[in-house]
């Protein structure tokens, strides 16, 4: 009964990793693991899926909305970060931070530049 | 056995009763060395995600200002069933890493080495599927740069009827053959009609190009299935735009597909430690950390996927 029900605890518990192991290590239980796994699995296919509907401009959005749910869960539980000292997810969210600073101020620019742009004739074209 | 004992509490700087053989001297505890090493993994993943940051970057300028290039790109020459099949390979071969990194954790070193195998088989399984898609498109001439056929330099063809006999002022301004360099005219259009090519600053000329197609009753649907056709029904500032989704594709999935061989590299690196027996529940620092960086790649796949497949 115990041995069975070790897997079924969600929050890994003292006992689950070896006695000489560091204080503050877990190992995540299998049953978590298959979870995230299934939910994976089950996000692509619904990513897929929405994408084949027609939502306009709403589709980017759905399909970014599922990648962050799976690039989440793949950080918190695969990556360990539920359980890890916040210093690391602090670290991981800084850089996402940045990443769509750097984005979303590059794509203002364009944005308000590329109304006045004008392509290059073919002919014309330097080789 | 008492040398021994003294040795061992110099070496740790009497900071601790037992002596670690993974202690570097300059940490207190093990938690406090795995600490550090996971937040040092850490620091290097999110410069990984700055990095390919960057391409995201260029992807969202591009996608933003030439929607309609990335969607005809993608749905004539991606194939979301091969990039389903590698988006489960890779979810996959992360949990079968994370499972080994729990083996390792629980001194299960029989399982670790059958997780670490099996990652590895999904990381080449990885590469398989990637080479089959890269090939098609080079099969297809829609690889980077000159070998991609919507390159400019390359597309004359694609945007011009056939030439017919050059018209006298056409003539007057190519056809003298041997064109010194820095005149300006492209070798790519050498001969090719002046008067035919249309010009540049035409916006809205796709609905003067979609016109002809619709009037094809006999294969409506296979000419509207034909990349050739659906690209000239794109509009002339998008025509030019084509071959930078490309760019885009191949950079994006190249980056990606070296972090995946250099992945293997570090399994196989770890595999082979453990087989050395090198791993316990006390010390499994490099298998949680090689760990880490296999989801990385797992996480940057994840949204690499949707923006290069999935595109309505």
């Amino acid at each position: 009964m115990s041995l069975t029900h070790s897997n079924d605890i969600p929050a890994p518990v003292a006992d689950d990793v070896g006695p000489n192991a560091p204080h503050g290590v877990h190992a995540v239980p299998k049953r978590v693991l298959m979870t995230v796994y299934g939910v994976l699995v089950l996000f692509t296919v619904i990513t897929v899926a929405v994408s084949k509907v027609d939502l306009g401009q709403a589709n980017i959005w759905a399909a970014l909305f599922i990648a962050v749910i799976k690039g989440g869960l793949v950080a918190m539980y695969f990556m360990h970060l539920r359980w890890d000292s916040p210093f690391n997810g602090v670290i991981l969210i800084s850089a996402l931070f940045f990443v769509s600073l750097f984005i979303g101020l590059a794509l203002l620019d364009s944005h308000s530049y590329q109304p006045q742009m004008k392509p290059t004739p073919m002919a014309t074209r330097a080789p | 056995m008492s040398l021994a004992s003294t040795e061992n509490s110099t070496h740790s700087h009497g900071h601790g009763a037992r002596h670690d053989p993974h202690l570097a001297h300059h940490f207190d505890t093990p938690e406090q060395q795995f600490t550090s090493a996971k937040l040092g993994m850490w620091v290097f993943l999110g410069t990984e995600i700055l990095m390919f940051g960057g391409l995201f970057c260029v992807y969202s300028i591009y996608r933003h200002n030439h929607p309609l290039v990335f969607k005809f790109a993608a749905e004539a020459y991606l194939s979301v069933p091969l990039g389903v099949l590698n988006t489960i390979i890779l979810i996959t071969s992360s949990l079968t890493m994370a499972w080994g990194v729990r083996a390792a954790q629980l001194n299960q070193k029989k399982l670790l080495m059958t997780c670490l195998v099996l990652t590895l088989l999904g990381a080449a399984g990885f590469l398989v599927v990637k080479s089959i898609e890269y090939t098609k498109k080079w099969d297809e001439h829609v690889w980077v740069g000159r070998w991609n056929k919507y390159n400019a330099d390359n597309n004359a063809s694609y945007r011009v009827a056939p030439p017919a006999q050059p018209t006298t002022r056409s003539a007057a301004v190519i056809a003298p053959p041997p064109v010194s360099a820095g005149t300006g005219v492209a070798d790519a259009n050498a001969g090719t009609d002046v008067s035919q090519i249309k010009p540049r600053y035409d916006y809205p000329l796709s609905q003067s190009i979609q016109a002809p197609q619709a009037k094809e009753t006999t294969s409506e649907k296979d000419s509207a299935q034909d990349p050739d056709v659906r690209y000239r029904q794109l509009s002339d500032s998008d025509q030019w735009r084509v071959n930078t989704f490309f760019s885009c594709y191949f950079l994006m999935t190249g980056l990606h597909g070296i972090h995946v061989v250099v992945g293997m590299g570090l399994i196989t690196w770890i595999l082979m430690r453990s087989l050395r027996n090198d791993f316990s529940s006390e010390y499994f620092t490099p298998v949680d950390l090689v760990g880490l960086y296999w989801h990385l790649v797992d996480l940057i796949w994840i949204f690499l996927f949707p923006l290069l497949y999935l595109i309505h």
